[in-house]
């Protein structure tokens, strides 16, 4: 077997792991299509926000501090505590829904029939809004988040997994290098979408939410309430962009660019059509092994590399071009 | 009382289909032109052409660009910053290829290069629609900002990866370079924003201007009712860009003198450049200068009251501009959606009845 077969294997792996990232993201994005038509360009910068609440209850900061102290001369910076990983994240997770109530209550609620891209451009702006918030709240310098479960164990593995590097150096001779972290992620994402799946499938609210995404009218006609249920889906939104933030964030840092996952999310969304949830994961697989396959085999030797920024995009695009839906996406009927 | 269309009789056609029908709108409008020509020029500094009239003047045509694309024909577009790249570049390029040719052409030659590679990014969106062209035009974003960065041909094998405009004059005034005079830069940037608003005025209101709009109402019912998509669609994207690059070509050359790609023209400069459409008005050129007056203003109004009043650090102020900027956005869109162009026109209508409403 030839190295550089060997080699595409290993990019290929890693290809599927960081599409696996990719998807978490892209989740969040057809939950809130699904059940309410709106194109959340916001996802990503809940990622960060999530990320940032996580990590500033954890270290016991104090939110607003810098602005608290420009304004007054004092010198507030930290409680003095710290606290442990689950209690954090289960108070991050009432942050993002008494955020996803606020998003409901004081947007959307007003914009309630308007066009979709003006929805979209309306959480393009909140985007702006919950950033510049973000970072008012917690400061904008970078943050690192580790996040152990039970005290000094159970914490997010990083670094190579020693067990795969043995077992294909046994294979081929060659040792693959796979990130720990990268693989809690599938596992987690795994989880995840086998609980939205059920949740959607088996639950009151559930088969509620699904009522909303098929027909508002139908739905609020049965006696659906269609605030809470945009509440509910912004709040399992908000729930999944914590997952996403806790991984991007473990992975590199807590800091702006986090946010620029959206911006990733996009083609994934793309080429797996926006109402679809296994089109989403397939999608971030597509693109994940795309980008890195395209990177090692044509854009590192001949194209002077960093062609990742670029290549889901033009793939997606020209993907599009043949069939305007995305792969799993229902067709697009248009009537005059 | 000054503000009526009573005593103003039209008497041809092309009186009565003029631009600024009513006699008050146009003296105002032939008096904007003469303060902007003739006074401004004599009483300007560095500080108030690089803070605020330049960049003014600059976004201002780049959101006519955007506006005739987004606003007027409905193709929504998130890669003004990469066209604009493509603007600068082309223009540094003709710039130092050809140093003895005038500015003027250069500009509008790098504003034609734009509309071509605005039009071989727009033939997509004869097949996508909607969210999805959008998000296909960030694929020209991102890679024509990577091809810049990664081609040596674009930036003549600098070190640096940097492009500088090298120093170029107008009929004997310097217009790029250290040493050009605020007055002339003004006055350069002045004469492309009004012929590009005049040029993009009357396009709008020609049968092109009608086409588009057709096509962003209702594509199919357009295509039906025979206008062709192909050609209004690609002549948008191709308009558009021109004024785009354009747009670009200013900024680098005129206004930055310098330019690193990435950071210049990455996708927050696209979302700038859409958020002055929005705020300013989508379907409006004096909502792009509306737009575009605001969110330069903004930034620079912030930092006086929050740094230079209030005393705070910059980057809380940079923060509270986000969030400024995000509510503002979200405000405008439930209030008012089509923006500062329309409370314009609503002032309008209430002035015109004023003082007796009823």
């Amino acid at each position: 077997m030839s190295d550089q077969f060997v080699f595409a294997m290993e990019v290929t792996l890693n290809g599927l792991m960081a599409g696996v990232l990719y998807a978490l993201v892209a989740l969040g994005f057809v939950l809130i299509y699904k059940a309410s038509g709106i194109f959340n360009f916001a996802q990503g910068v809940m990622a960060l926000f999530a990320a940032m609440t996580l990590v500033g209850i954890m270290n016991g900061q104090v939110p607003f501090a810098h602005l608290i102290n420009a304004t007054f001369g004092t010198d507030l910076h930290h409680f003095g505590w710290h606290l442990p990983a689950l209690l954090a994240i289960a108070l991050t997770v009432g942050v993002m829904v008494l955020l996803a109530w606020c998003v409901q209550r004081f947007v959307f609620r007003h914009l309630v029939g308007q066009e979709p891209i003006i929805l979209f451009m309306a959480t393009i702006g909140l985007a702006y809004f919950l950033e510049g918030v973000a970072d008012l709240m917690w400061g904008s310098e970078i943050k690192t988040l580790d996040v152990c479960l039970f005290g000094e164990t159970g914490c997010l593995p990083q670094g190579i997994n020693e067990t795969i590097d043995t077992v294909t150096y046994g294979w081929f001779g060659y040792g693959f290098f796979i990130d720990n972290l990268d693989i809690t992620a599938t596992i987690v994402a795994a989880i995840l979408v086998i609980a939205l799946i059920a949740f959607s499938q088996y639950t009151k609210q559930g088969r509620a939410l699904r009522a909303v995404a098929d027909d508002h009218q139908a739905a609020l006609s049965v006696g659906i309430s269609l605030n809470f249920i945009w509440v509910l889906v912004w709040s399992l939104a908000g729930f999944v962009a914590l997952v996403a933030g806790i991984m991007w964030g473990a992975k590199s840092g807590v800091q702006f660019s986090l946010s620029l996952i959206a911006l990733k999310a996009l083609p994934v969304l793309m080429l797996g059509g926006f109402t679809s949830i296994p089109g989403a994961i397939v999608g971030g697989l597509i693109i994940g092994v795309g980008e890195k396959l395209f990177e090692f085999a044509i854009g590192a030797p001949f194209l002077g590399g960093a062609t990742e920024n670029w290549f889901a995009y033009v793939l997606a695009l020209v993907f599009l071009v043949f069939r305007p839906q995305g792969l799993f996406g229902e067709k697009i009927i248009e009537r005059v | 009382m000054l503000y009526r269309e009573a005593g103003d009789f039209h008497t041809t056609y092309t009186s009565d289909s003029q631009t600024f029908p009513i006699r008050f709108d146009r003296y105002r409008y032939y008096a904007v032109l003469v303060v902007a020509f003739l006074v401004v020029p004599f009483i300007i500094n560095d500080y108030w052409a690089n803070a605020i009239l330049l960049p003014f003047l600059i976004y201002a045509i780049a959101s006519i660009g955007l506006n005739i694309l987004t606003g007027y024909c409905g193709q929504v577009s998130l890669g003004t910053g990469g066209f604009m790249a493509v603007g600068a570049y082309a223009c540094y390029k003709l710039m130092t290829a050809f140093p003895d040719v005038s500015m003027f052409i250069h500009i509008i030659l790098a504003g034609g290069i734009t509309a071509f590679v605005g039009v071989l990014f727009g033939l997509p969106s004869l097949r996508i629609k909607g969210f999805y062209l959008a998000v296909a035009t960030l694929a020209a974003q991102f890679f024509l900002l990577w091809l810049f960065n990664k081609v040596p041909w674009f930036y003549n094998y600098s070190a640096s990866g940097q492009i500088n405009a090298p120093e170029r004059a107008v009929f004997g005034f310097e217009v790029t370079g250290p040493n050009a005079a605020a007055s002339t830069t003004y006055l350069f940037c002045l004469v492309f924003c009004a012929v590009s608003a005049l040029i993009a005025r009357n396009l709008t209101r020609g049968t092109v201007g009608r086409s588009w709009m057709a096509i962003r109402d209702m594509d199919i019912a357009a295509e039906i009712i025979g206008v062709n998509p192909l050609r209004a669609k690609l002549s948008a994207f191709a308009v558009s860009s021109f004024f785009v690059g354009i747009a670009g070509a200013l900024f680098f050359s005129v206004y930055l003198g310098a330019v690193e790609v990435g950071e210049a023209f990455s996708i927050q400069k696209s979302f700038l450049v859409l958020f002055m459409v929005i705020i300013g008005g989508l379907g409006s050129i004096f909502g792009s200068f509306a737009g575009a007056a605001f969110l330069v203003l903004l930034p620079v109004g912030l930092k006086v009251l929050g740094v230079d009043l209030m005393g705070w650090p910059t980057d809380i102020v940079a923060h509270f501009q986000l969030v400024i900027v995000g509510a503002l956005i979200i405000f405008f869109l439930i209030v008012e959606p089509h923006g500062l162009a329309q409370l314009w026109r609503l002032a309008k209508e209430k002035l015109r009845l004023w003082p007796f409403p009823h």
